[in-house]
C-alpha cells in the first residue's frame, strides 16, 4: 500500500513538473505530494540496519585514517549482544594515527523530518574525547551535522546530538559519523564500544539557539571581487537530559540574509560575494529563529592587485602566490605568542586571508614579527641553485620616515641554525600600493647556507598592517 | 505571608513521598482512565478574550520587591520588582502573558507581574485549574498557587497555601505541586515533582489543577494526579504537628518570580525577556 502510494506521487512529481515548465502561471496541484523516503530510526542495534554492504565507510587513508580499527564485538552492548568496536591507533601507527568515517543509508536516503536527534549509547577504555555526527554521505555532504567535543566515559553513556532543523532532512543518506584520535588521551590507543543508534523523537529538544561567527559580530574589510565563508554555525538545544547540546550545523540548514545585496550576496554554501563598494551586514535564520552572531563586511571598492609574476615556473619555488604551484609549508604565521609574538593574519585557506577574483593576499595585522614555517612536518626549502627571493608588500596605513620592514631567512631551524635580515625602509615601500621587492640572496649576510630554509619572519616596530603577496624564490638565470 | 521553598524540602518529600507513590500504587492507579474531579460546576472562568489590562473585577496587582508587604525579595531573596505595566501584564489573542524582563527599574534589575484575586474571587474548596506554558531559562520560577484570604489575622503559614504549579526554568520537563501550612511550611512542606516524558513545560500549554475538598487535595496535570494529600496524609507527613488549615476561603495567585533561593539567578545563557501564558483560569465547584 505503501509502496504503490511513493509510485503514485512520483508520477505526479513528473506531471508537476510538466505542468510547470509549460505554464509558470499555474499553481501547484493540491494533490501533489512530494516523494516521500523511508523513515525508518535504526541504524545500529545489534546488527547495522539498512546500511550500505560496506558498513563503515572510512575517511581517506591518505589523510591519516586507518581502516584496521573498526569492527564490532560479541562481548560488548548495551543492549542486546553485539555492538561497534572502534579501536583508536596510537599516532606513530603506521596504517593511520586516527580513525574515523560514515555509515550511508543503503538506499536513496531516510525521510528523517519525524525526530529530533540522532542518539546512540557509547562507552570507552579511557576517558577521552571524540566526534561524532550525521549528516555526512560521502556523495553531496549537504547536511552535515557534528559535534567534536564528546566526552567519552568508562560506563555506557547516551547521547543526543540534535537535529538543527529536522523539515531539512527529507532524503538523507549520512546516518552517522565518527572520529577520534589520541589528542586527548597523550597518544594512548583506546578503544570506543559504540550501540543502539537510532534517530528519535525525544519531545524534549527545544529552544533552539542559532549562531554564525561562533555568535559574535565580526567586521571584517574587503574588496570588490572578495569572498568570505561564514563560520561558526552552530545550533543548541536543550535537551532537558543532557542539559544544553550544541552541534556544529552545515550552511545548509540557515537562510542567510544581506542588508545590502548591491554590496554583499550570500549563496547557500554560506559564501558572501563581494559586489560592490560599501557595508552589508550578514545575518541568517535556522527554522525561523534568528541566529546570534553576523559578519559585516567593509567593501573598499575596487582591489588593485599585484602585477602576476612572469617568471617561468621552471626557475621559481613558490611560498604564496597564485601564479605558481606553492611548497607545502606547515604554517603562513607561527602564533609565537610566547615569545611576544602579536601578529594576526596567515591563516585563512592556503594562508589566504583575503580572496578577491580568486587571487589570495595574506593580510598580517598587529605585525610585530611572523613567521611562515617550513621545518616541522614538511620538506625545508633548497634554495641553493636560487639568486633572490620576491615578495610584494601594500602598506594599509600611513607611513612615516623611518618606518621599515626587515625579512629574516632562518637555515637549518633548531640545528645548525644561521640567519640573516634585509631591512625595506620606508622610502621604498608605498601606502595602499603595491612594491614589488626582488633582493638578492647574496644580500643576507651571515646566510652561509640556504639548503635547508624553515622560516621566513617579517619583522616590524612601526609598521602593522600589511598585505602579502607572490613570496617566491627563484632563479635569474 | 511567605513562600519560601528549599531544595531541602523536595528531598525530604522525596522520602516521604515514596510512601505516598505506594499508597497511591494500591489505591488509584495513575493512568489515562483516571478521572479528574466530581466538580465539574464552573463558577469563575476568565478565559482572557479580550485585550488590554486584565479584567480588574478579578484581578488586582501585588506592586514592588516585596519591602512594602515587609519581606524584600518576597522572603525568597527574588530579584524582581512586580509591576502592573503592560510591559510586565498583558492580554493578546486571548493569553494573558506575565512578562520578566531585565530592566533597571526602582532599584531592581528585573520586573515582572504577580496578580492576585484577593477580595474579588475567594473561594473555600472546589476544582482550581489553569491552561499555562512557561518561560525556559534558570531563574525563571513562575507560579499559580492559592492563599488563605485571613493571613492578615493568621500570619503565614497558619493561613495555608495551596501551589497548584511551580516550576523552575533550568528543569523545563518537571514542576510541583506543593503544601503549606503550620508544621509544614517552607523547606518542611509538603510537595511533589511531576515529570513529563518526552515532552516538556516550556513549549506548550499543559492544564494544571488542584481538586480541593474538606477531606483531600488532589494535584493534576492534564488530568493525570499525580499528588493526594488527605488530612490524614498531612499529620502521617508531620509526625501530627502539622494542622490542616484549608477550610476557610482562598485567593488565587499568578505570577512570575526572578532568581532568589530556590531558581538560583539568571545565568547568561537566560533569555530575557520571556512570558508565562495564561490561556484560561477556571474555578469549579
Amino acid at each position: 500500500m505503501k509502496l504503490s502510494k511513493i509510485k503514485y506521487s512520483r508520477l505526479m512529481g513528473l506531471l508537476l513538473l510538466v505542468v510547470v515548465t509549460t505554464s509558470c502561471e499555474r499553481e501547484v496541484s493540491e494533490d501533489a505530494v512530494p516523494a516521500t523516503f523511508p523513515s525508518n530510526a535504526e541504524v545500529f542495534t545489534d546488527n547495522p540496519v539498512g546500511l550500505t554492504d560496506e558498513f563503515f565507510i572510512s575517511f581517506d587513508p591518505a589523510v591519516g585514517a586507518n581502516t584496521n580499527g573498526f569492527g564490532t564485538d560479541q562481548n560488548e552492548a548495551y543492549l542486546g549482544n553485539t555492538s561497534i568496536r572502534v579501536d583508536v591507533p596510537a599516532p606513530n601507527d603506521s596504517d593511520g594515527n586516527f580513525i574515523g568515517g560514515i555509515f550511508r543509508d543503503r538506499g536513496e536516503g531516510r525521510d528523517l523530518t519525524g525526530y529530533d536527534a540522532l542518539t546512540f549509547w557509547a562507552k570507552g577504555s579511557t576517558t577521552a574525547v571524540f566526534e561524532a555526527g550525521f549528516g555526512t554521505d560521502f556523495i553531496e555532504d549537504k547536511y552535515p551535522v557534528s559535534n567534536s567535543n564528546l566526552q567519552l566515559s568508562t560506563d555506557w553513556k547516551k547521547y543526543v546530538l540534535p537535529i538543527p532543523d529536522p523539515s531539512k532532512l527529507v532524503q538523507e543518506r549520512g546516518m552517522f559519523l565518527f572520529s577520534a584520535g589520541t589528542q586527548s588521551t597523550n597518544g594512548m590507543g583506546y578503544t570506543i564500544w559504540i550501540d543502539e543508534i537510532k534517530f528519535e523523537s525525544l519531545g524534549t529538544v527545544a529552544q533552539p539557539r542559532p549562531r554564525i561567527q561562533n555568535g559574535e559580530e565580526v567586521v571584517v574589510q574587503n574588496f570588490i571581487g572578495g569572498t568570505v565563508n561564514i563560520t561558526g554555525l552552530t545550533q543548541t538545544f536543550n535537551t532537558v537530559a543532557q542539559g544544553d547540546v550544541t552541534v556544529n550545523a552545515a550552511p545548509a540548514y540557515f537562510e542567510f540574509e544581506s542588508s545590502d545585496v548591491e554590496v554583499a550576496t550570500v549563496d547557500e554554501n554560506g559564501l558572501v560575494n563581494i559586489i560592490g563598494a560599501g557595508i552589508s551586514q550578514i545575518t541568517a535564520t535556522l527554522g525561523g529563529t534568528e541566529a546570534q552572531g553576523s559578519i559585516t563586511i567593509e567593501s573598499l571598492g575596487d582591489f588593485t592587485p599585484a602585477p602576476t609574476p612572469t617568471r617561468d615556473p621552471e626557475n621559481v619555488i613558490s611560498i604564496f602566490s597564485d601564479a605558481y604551484p606553492n611548497v607545502t609549508v606547515d604554517y603562513y604565521n607561527g602564533f609565537f605568542n610566547a615569545d611576544g609574538q602579536t601578529t594576526q593574519g596567515g591563516t585563512g585557506p592556503g594562508g589566504a586571508d583575503l580572496s578577491v577574483d580568486g587571487n589570495g593576499i595574506i593580510n598580517y595585522t598587529n605585525l610585530n614579527f611572523v613567521g611562515i614555517g617550513t621545518f616541522m612536518n614538511v620538506p625545508t626549502i633548497d634554495a641553493s641553485s636560487m639568486t633572490h627571493i620576491h615578495v610584494d608588500l601594500n602598506v594599509n596605513e600611513t607611513l612615516n620616515a623611518g618606518d621599515n620592514i626587515q625579512l629574516q631567512l632562518l637555515n637549518d631551524v633548531g640545528g645548525n641554525e644561521t640567519s640573516a635580515t634585509v631591512t625595506i625602509t620606508s622610502a621604498n615601500l608605498a601606502q595602499n600600493e603595491w612594491r614589488g621587492f626582488d633582493i638578492p640572496l647574496s644580500d643576507f649576510n651571515g646566510l652561509s647556507s640556504r639548503s635547508q630554509i624553515g622560516l621566513i619572519f617579517f619583522i616590524s616596530n612601526s609598521i602593522s598592517n600589511i598585505y602579502v603577496d607572490n613570496i617566491y624564490y627563484y632563479n635569474e638565470q | 505571608m511567605k513562600k519560601i521553598i528549599l531544595n531541602k524540602k523536595l528531598n525530604h518529600c522525596k522520602i516521604a513521598l515514596f510512601t505516598c507513590v505506594l499508597l497511591m500504587t494500591l489505591s488509584c492507579d495513575l493512568d489515562e482512565t483516571q478521572e479528574v474531579a466530581t466538580l465539574n460546576n464552573l463558577v469563575m472562568a476568565d478565559e482572557f478574550d479580550e485585550d488590554g489590562t486584565p479584567d480588574s473585577s478579578i484581578w488586582g496587582y501585588e506592586i514592588g520587591d516585596g519591602s512594602a508587604q515587609g519581606i524584600p525579595g518576597w522572603g525568597n531573596n527574588e530579584l524582581q520588582y512586580y509591576t502592573d505595566r503592560p510591559e510586565n501584564v498583558t492580554v493578546e489573542n486571548g493569553v494573558l502573558i506575565i512578562t520578566a524582563r531585565e530592566e533597571a527599574y526602582q532599584g531592581a534589575s528585573y520586573t515582572s507581574a504577580r496578580l492576585i484575586t484577593r477580595g474579588l474571587f475567594e473561594q473555600q474548596y472546589g476544582r482550581f485549574e489553569a491552561r499555562i506554558r512557561v518561560p525556559y531559562g534558570q531563574g525563571y520560577w513562575p507560579a499559580f498557587w492559592l492563599l488563605g484570604n485571613d493571613c492578615n489575622v493568621n500570619p503565614w503559614p497558619q493561613c495555608g497555601e495551596i501551589d497548584i504549579m511551580e516550576y523552575l526554568g533550568d528543569e523545563p520537563a518537571s514542576m510541583f505541586g506543593t503544601l503549606h501550612g503550620p508544621g509544614f511550611s517552607g523547606a518542611e512542606s509538603i510537595s511533589k515533582e511531576f515529570t513529563l516524558q518526552n515532552d516538556r513545560f516550556d513549549t506548550g500549554f499543559h492544564v494544571f489543577g488542584v481538586e480541593w475538598t474538606p477531606s483531600y487535595i488532589n494535584y493534576y496535570v492534564d488530568g493525570n494526579i499525580y499528588h493526594s494529600l488527605t488530612r490524614e496524609d498531612v499529620a502521617e507527613e508531620t509526625d501530627g504537628e502539622g494542622e490542616w488549615v484549608f477550610d476557610n476561603p482562598f485567593y488565587i495567585i499568578l505570577n512570575v518570580a526572578v532568581g532568589g533561593n530556590l531558581p538560583g539567578n539568571p545565568n547568561q545563557d537566560t533569555v530575557f525577556p520571556q512570558s508565562m501564558l495564561v490561556d484560561y483560569v477556571r474555578v469549579y465547584k
